[in-house]
């Protein structure tokens, strides 16, 4: 999903950097004023940016013959919303573009906006959806969701690139070249993450509910539900 | 089997038949060419091919293949170990926990 350094003209980048910035600085204000409130989140907040980390580095082969990786977002936008999760994802799309050269600085604004802000938002809409019927588990849950935020992701990087490079002067054209480059290749990607990070969100329940308990993840009658199977 | 174990297994066991399929049947590269490259390149070859340059290069690009993997796994390395330290830590509470209530 990274645009690589230079690959979109100076006014796009600066249209998706102020597009992105009111997002990120608003995950930075709502991620303080949770810590403060409860230092007790801050573990949970830690492991899902790690998360983040860890499946975004990870490049796996797909059916396109070309490899991609996750975005990791789907944990932390179900736990914590887009709009912390905008800034967890930023701190890894700048990583990547000042050590890696994966992604860039001028295409940094373009990037946070389909990987930390579209995905994890469109995410969070179907988790909390999925959640209100009452009726999906958690775990299942939590497997739609970080398999939308991926697809999601890589659906709007392939949009960005239609907007700026419209092929014989259709964009319609190009975004479905450019998603398949990008989005069929995610498919499998996205079923993956999916598995992890549903596997995750059960494991978390098992050992630490207290926090999802807290944050309005989940109820009693579900904890014990779910720390039934392991029992 | 408890219900759990068997969860985590057949999500594992998806995973790797996922990707060994993938390695397997589906075919990347001819001849020359090296296969399986990043569908990030790819997306720039295209672009390329419109004829447009990029007016910005990477202020710092790892001089290598190898110093570029060597970053990657830092960064996964960081990922893992906040993971594990956290996983380890509420695992083991979560035991002390259930041992007290059973002392009681």
């Amino acid at each position: 999903m990274h645009i690589m350094e230079g690959y979109l003209p100076i006014g796009w980048c600066i249209f998706w950097a102020v597009l992105s910035a009111p997002f990120v600085i608003c995950g930075i204000w709502k991620m303080t004023k949770m810590i403060q409130e409860d230092r007790r989140v801050l573990p949970l907040m830690a492991v899902s940016g790690a998360f983040v980390f860890v499946l975004s580095a990870l490049k796996i082969p797909s059916v396109t013959g070309s490899c991609s990786h996750p975005t990791g977002t789907g944990l932390s936008a179900a736990f914590f919303g887009p709009f912390i999760t905008s800034v967890l994802g930023t701190i890894v799309l700048l990583f990547q573009a000042l050590l890696l050269a994966h992604g860039g600085l001028t295409t940094l604004g373009a990037n946070v906006f389909s990987m930390a802000i579209a995905g994890p938002f469109v995410a969070w809409l179907i988790f909390v959806g999925l959640r209100k019927t009452g009726k999906i588990g958690l775990g299942t849950a939590v497997f739609i969701t970080a398999a939308a935020a991926n697809l999601v992701t890589y659906t709007v990087t392939s949009l960005q690139l239609a907007l700026v490079f419209p092929v014989e002067g259709s964009i319609l054209t190009a975004f479905i070249a450019f998603a398949g480059i990008f989005a069929l290749t995610q498919i499998p990607l996205a079923v993956i993450e999916g598995i992890i990070c549903g596997l995750v969100a059960k494991y978390i329940v098992r050992v630490k509910p207290e926090i999802l308990k807290k944050l309005g993840i989940i109820q009693d009658e579900e904890i014990a539900k779910i720390q039934g199977e392991a029992a | 089997m408890k219900k759990a174990h068997l969860e985590i297994l057949v999500g594992i066991l998806v995973i790797v038949l996922l990707v060994v399929a993938t390695l397997a049947f589906v075919q990347s590269g001819s001849g020359e060419e090296e296969g399986w490259g990043g569908a990030d390149g790819g997306a720039a070859e295209m672009i390329d091919e419109t004829g447009y340059t990029p007016w910005f290069e990477s202020i710092w690009a790892p001089p290598s293949g190898e110093i570029e993997s060597l970053f990657f796994c830092l960064q996964a390395a960081i990922g893992a170990i906040i993971i594990g330290y956290f996983f380890g830590y509420w695992n083991a509470s979560a035991k002390a926990k259930r041992g007290k209530q059973e002392e009681e």
